[in-house]
């Protein structure tokens, strides 16, 4: 067991460190440093005294090495923009893009997987087929395009909710959010469901294939010669054997939801860091993006490494077949 | 999507003596019969149809629309911003109103489909031909370097393919090439994924043993003997990446990071509506999206309708 985590850890280690080449070279090599890097009003005395302060003048592979340990402290430069050391910009406006992927994390688990559920015990009923196809449109309209027309008939149209911003936000526990206040809440209720839709729409269909499948099973039909109520069979034998795969996807796609959250949080001009992105490489701040694609990797790179030890843990195959390979 | 077969075939399915009644001499070749099956749907008829007539429409856009929006000659700026059904400073009607630098929005959002479709069909053919070469080396050669290509391909596909392609473009810029790229790398490693999984399965049947022992080159079995017999899988991956790479790049388009205003596509058009959104002028970026949805949906729906109709698990 121990083997296996160790030969895990190393093999995210490499990941990680093959990305790195990849973002340092993908700056360095395929644009020009000196161009991204350097104000372009500054005159020549300037420009050579910065490309040595930067160590442009030094091997590529030395500077290579000298990010790599830029990157161990946690050390990305400072944003050209703004001033700051980039990765501090990036964890500034973390919290915000962590309250509205939970958000949507929340919405998926309580809309999917009651009309999941539905749809698998009434596949015949026009309900269900409805929500079937209503989850064919949530995974092939594309997020941005749901954002916009969300924007026109609850902002514009109706007037409901605001469209733009976080709204107050609230100190509870220690955890600034804009969850503890109703400005708040009206703020992140477009942003969230636009964000959650693809999850809703999968989270539909796994709880529906699940129980499909489940319906038909021994333990059902022995709980129900038992005489148990159906709402006993279904909220707990049916709903707990269900369920370990809708929690896993859902494990998994929180990486997916921090990602997508770039779109989302464009259109509804949420302050998170996936805005921050898209603003910084309109501006080309070449030190937030470069920090922004490290920071997701690794947080990628750790959901893998994560759910892969826990499934190791649950099912030994996975551990025997990687030793095998 | 079976269920929307009608009662005559479904008995043209289930008996063959039916098939030489209603075909009359007709033999029933492989194609045929995939060409019936796959008209079974209602749905997937009229998606095909869409589909075709909204590839037709992109071919023809300079035959079929009042002005070219990207001659400046054509475009009067005071036509700008004019509601559905106004009439134009050129005398014809702008029935899809017109955008904010007065241009047709009917005759902008063809010429954007053009740039949407090719962007996305280029992306998808050259990530075809990699993956597809990729995963049939895999399949073929096996040891490690299998165990390599496919550690790169497990590794590409955790992360979801809009990050991948997101990146890119943050690395790279903007661009035509560099979105073609970017899109490139993010689709390839699903059809590498996907040609390895039915070349693992064909190399082991005995009509490529007949061809090696035959003396034929690797190279010659690889792709004339394995890769047809895979072709079926990929199609109906294609079709479907196609849809989502045309999405990709609308949505990267209308973040800013993807196509520039120079090729104006349909996420490009989107984008340029989305400020006059909140004034109520709704049409400058509805309108393209719709445009841009209907092509999404019946991509997905052909595709749908194909993974059933060439999937041999599925068959009835």
């Amino acid at each position: 067991m121990s083997e296996f985590m160790i030969r895990r850890f190393f093999q995210s280690a490499i990941v990680i460190l093959a990305m790195s080449a990849i973002v340092f070279f993908g700056v360095n090599v395929v644009g020009d440093p000196v161009d991204m890097l350097i104000n372009p009003e500054a005159d020549q005395a300037d420009i050579e005294a910065t490309i040595r302060a930067l160590g442009l003048d030094r091997p590529i592979g030395e500077q290579y090495l000298y990010f790599l340990k830029g990157v161990w402290v946690g050390d990305f430069g400072k944003s050209f923009i703004f001033g700051q050391p980039a990765l501090q910009l990036i964890l500034q406006r973390m919290p915000a893009t962590l309250e509205l992927a939970f958000a949507a994390l929340l919405l998926a688990i309580i809309l999917g997987i009651p009309l999941g559920l539905f749809a698998g015990l009434r596949p015949e009923s026009r309900v269900s087929k409805g929500v079937m196809a209503g989850s064919i449109m949530g995974f092939s309209l594309p997020t941005f395009w749901v954002g916009l027309m969300m924007i026109i008939i609850f902002a514009v149209e109706l007037g409901w909710l605001p469209s733009t911003g976080r709204g107050d936000t609230a100190t509870f526990l220690g955890i600034t959010s804009s969850l503890f206040t109703l400005d708040g809440l009206s703020h992140i209720c477009l942003p969230a469901f636009n964000l959650a839709l693809l999850k809703i729409s999968l989270v539909i269909r796994l709880t529906r294939a699940g129980t499909r499948e489940a319906v038909h099973q021994d333990y059902i039909k022995f709980a129900r010669a038992k005489g148990l109520s159906n709402r006993r069979i279904i909220g707990v034998h049916l709903l707990k054997n269900i369920l370990i795969p809708v929690v896993t996807v859902i494990g998994l796609e929180f990486g997916s939801l921090i990602a997508f959250s770039v779109v989302t949080e464009t259109i509804f001009a949420w302050p998170g860091m996936g805005k921050l992105l898209i603003e910084s490489i309109l501006v080309l701040d070449r030190p937030v993006i470069v920090a922004y694609l490290m920071i997701i990797v690794a947080l990628f790179v750790f959901i893998n490494l994560v759910v892969d030890i826990v499934y190791s843990l649950l099912d030994p195959r996975v551990r025997l077949r990687d030793q095998g390979a | 999507m079976s269920s929307e077969a009608t009662p005559n075939m479904a008995g043209v399915e289930g008996d063959p003596q039916v098939v030489a009644e209603t075909a009359g001499a007709a033999v029933e070749t492989p194609f045929k019969r995939f060409v019936s099956e796959f008209f079974e749907s209602r749905v997937a008829i009229g998606a095909l149809f869409t589909l075709v007539a909204i590839i037709l429409a992109a071919l023809l856009a300079p035959l079929i629309t009042p002005q070219n929006p990207y001659d400046l000659g054509q475009v009067d700026i005071l036509d700008g911003r004019l509601p559905p059904g106004s009439e134009a400073f050129a005398e014809y009607t702008m029935w899809l109103g017109s955008d904010g630098a007065g241009r047709d929005l009917y005759s902008a959002i063809l010429y954007g489909l053009r740039i949407s479709l090719a962007v996305g069909v280029t992306s998808g053919l050259i990530a075809i031909v990699i993956g597809m070469s990729v995963g049939l080396l895999a399949a073929y050669v096996g040891g490690r370097v299998e165990a390599f290509i496919m550690r790169i391909v497990d590794l590409q596909l955790s992360f979801p393919a809009a990050l991948v392609a997101l990146m890119l473009v943050a690395l790279l810029g903007k661009g035509i090439d560099k979105i073609i790229l970017a899109l490139v790398v993010a689709q390839w490693a699903y059809y590498a994924r996907t040609v390895r999984g039915s070349a693992l399965v064909e190399r082991s049947k005995e009509y490529v043993e007949a061809a090696a022992s035959l003396g034929l080159s690797h190279a010659r079995i690889m792709f004339r003997h394995i890769l047809p017999n895979c072709l079926a899988p990929l199609i109906v991956v294609g079709t479907i990446q196609t849809a989502h790479a045309i999405a990709l790049e609308a949505t990267l388009s209308f973040l800013g990071v993807g196509l520039p205003q120079t090729e104006p596509s349909l996420g490009v058009l989107i984008a340029n509506g989305f400020e006059y959104m909140l004034s109520g002028k709704y049409w400058i970026s509805v309108f393209p999206g719709v445009a841009l949805l209907i092509t999404i949906v019946s991509i997905n729906l052909v595709g749908d309708q194909l993974r059933d109709v060439l999937n041999p698990r599925l068959k009835r």
